[in-house]
């Protein structure tokens, strides 16, 4: 059975709208990866449910770390997934443990310090949260 | 990329604080005259910082007990106590700090510094879960980068967030360790022990307190906020230091797990590095009984740490949430905290400034231990010189001095 999810994507100033129609298990994927919010879907399964519920949406693990990142922006460069958190942005190292402290709280999840020094991007700290929600 | 180029940030953050002339992590005591007073720059100054709670560095039977020391048996060991021998002195001193806090074993550091780096990271190994205080001291942090455990940093003095990090580890395999201190060295706040006791025996969790700044100063007999709290009995690892209270150097750890011995032929930082000389073992001891003898200067110390603490709350400046032998003042940012505490140093008194990465939530402070033997002279000298400072820097203004004791 197929199911059909229209995502909004956003990249940048600009936001492409796609339907995606696939099997529940492509669909999981399809939310897992891209930088999204579900707009639409025609008739939740269990497996969108378990994407929403328990593996949290990439768009809204992201639009939440950019919620604590906001402050440390540095001039008019956007916050992207390819963001070196340490780097590119006016954090220290400090703010960073506890930023991801807050993360862990939000999203019920704990995230060891030797795990935090290997994560650089925006990407990685999404996907090692996702990754996370999904075992809990 | 040079070996110095990592340190780009730290290096202009450096040069600030040597803008005033002075540099706050290069200061020179040209002579110490007591626990109170130095020379420094050619003059008296008044000390405010310097973890010397009870005054005991100068201590006339401490100093006795060292040179005596040094006469019967030299001047240090040079060697570990493994690999070169105990002396029956270090064997006395950890049997006494055991009695002292009822435990059945104690083991003696080189440092307190060592005693943590040591004992965390070795209690803690594969496949356990160390969680600590976010506002943890260095060697608390040095000690999660050398364990194989996994460490996760709790919200500080917050147990809720403690029991929500255990619970999510669920039945995961593996031991839970949480360290915590007496009182902590920035802002002199003490922990909620008794709660954060209960979540670990609710969890089934190891606890190590480290009691640096409490020994002496908490505690009816001065064991530290373990004994002011009644937990004694729970704390699985009570761990200290010698270079405050006790005025010398070195750290200990009591406990009494039953094969806490094996402790001595695993913990490299114990190992590795040479054993406390004669002399500040038997000052240590000394000072330990002088700690039990003359509990009249752990409420001396608190009748200081009010008027100091009380003092420059009525003036208005913000301070750390309760009295504490630490009195930390927040100031807006690096650079007024910088130029206050030059102008302190101007005005003959010394303190000690901490600015961030070394303090909690990037805040800037002047940062003031109290010892028993200030007079309340010196102390409300103290306040009145913060005061002029603080007016003359526009960190009081006299919207603040009308909110007398309102400051938080
Ligand atoms: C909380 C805490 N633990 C441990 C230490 C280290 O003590 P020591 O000076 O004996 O190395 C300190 C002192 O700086 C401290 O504040």
């Amino acid at each position: 059975m197929k199911h059909g999810v229209t995502i909004c994507h956003f990249t940048r100033n600009r936001c492409f709208w796609h339907k995606v129609t696939a099997h529940p298990r492509a669909l999981e994927s399809v939310l897992r990866t891209a930088h999204q919010m579900i707009v639409e879907t025609d008739g939740m399964t269990d497996t969108l449910e378990r994407a929403r519920v328990s593996g949290q949406s990439r768009g809204e693990v992201i639009r939440e770390i950019c919620r604590h990142l906001a402050p440390f922006q540095t001039g008019e460069r956007p916050i992207t997934g390819g963001t070196v958190i340490a780097k590119d942005l006016t954090i220290d190292s400090l703010a960073i443990m506890d930023m991801v402290m807050e993360l862990e709280d939000h999203f019920d999840i704990s995230i060891p310090m030797n795990v935090v020094a290997e994560i650089h991007t925006v990407d990685q700290l999404a996907d090692t949260i996702q990754k996370l929600c999904a075992r809990r | 990329m040079g070996l110095f180029d990592r340190y780009a940030g730290l290096l202009e953050a450096y040069r600030d604080v040597r803008t005033t002339g002075y540099d706050p992590f290069q200061i020179r005591m040209e002579r110490v005259l007591s626990p109170t007073e130095a020379i420094i720059n050619g003059r008296k100054m008044l000390l405010v910082g310097t973890n010397n709670y009870f005054g005991l560095t100068f201590d006339p039977s401490c100093m006795e007990a060292a040179i005596e020391a040094i006469r019967a048996e030299g001047t240090g060991t040079t060697g570990s106590r493994i690999a070169n021998g105990s002396y029956t002195e270090h064997v006395a001193l950890e049997q006494e700090i055991a009695e002292f806090y009822g435990k059945k074993h104690c083991m003696v550091f080189t440092t307190g510094y060592q005693a943590n780096l040591g004992l965390i990271s070795t209690l803690a190994g594969e496949g356990d879960q160390l969680l600590i205080d976010a506002d943890s001291h260095a060697s608390i942090y040095d000690a999660c980068k050398m364990t194989q455990a996994e460490v996760v940093r709790f919200k500080h003095n917050d147990p809720s967030s403690l029991e929500a990090r255990l619970r999510r580890l669920g039945d995961r395999p593996g031991n839970r360790v949480v360290v915590l201190e007496g009182i902590y060295s920035m802002l002199g706040d003490s922990a909620p022990l008794r709660e954060f006791i209960d979540v670990c025996k609710k969890y089934g969790a190891y606890v190590i307190v480290d009691e640096a700044h409490s020994l002496g100063a908490l505690g009816d007999n001065g064991r530290g906020l373990c004994e002011s709290t009644g937990v004694i009995d729970d704390c699985h690892f009570i761990v200290g230091t010698f270079s405050k209270t006790l005025g010398a150097i070195g750290g200990y750890c009591v406990s009494d797990e039953p094969d806490f011995d094996i402790l001595r032929v695993t913990v490299r930082s114990y190992m590795f590095t040479a054993s406390l000389p004669p002399s500040i073992v038997a000052s240590v001891r000394q000072a330990l009984k002088v700690v039990k003898a003359k509990p009249e200067l752990r409420t001396q110390l608190w009748s200081n740490v009010a008027t100091l603490y009380e003092g420059l709350a009525a003036k208005g400046f913000k301070l750390g949430p309760e009295h504490g032998p630490v009195v930390g003042v927040h100031l807006p940012d690096r650079m007024t905290a910088i130029g206050f505490w030059r102008a302190m140093l101007d005005a003959g008194i010394y303190v000690n400034v901490a600015v961030p990465p070394a303090t909690p939530n990037g805040v800037s402070l002047l940062r003031c231990s109290v010892c028993a033997v200030h007079t309340k002279e010196q102390l409300e000298h103290m306040i009145e010189v913060m005061t002029g400072i603080g007016r003359q820097l526009g960190v009081l203004d006299d919207r603040t001095l009308r909110v007398v004791g309102g400051a938080r």
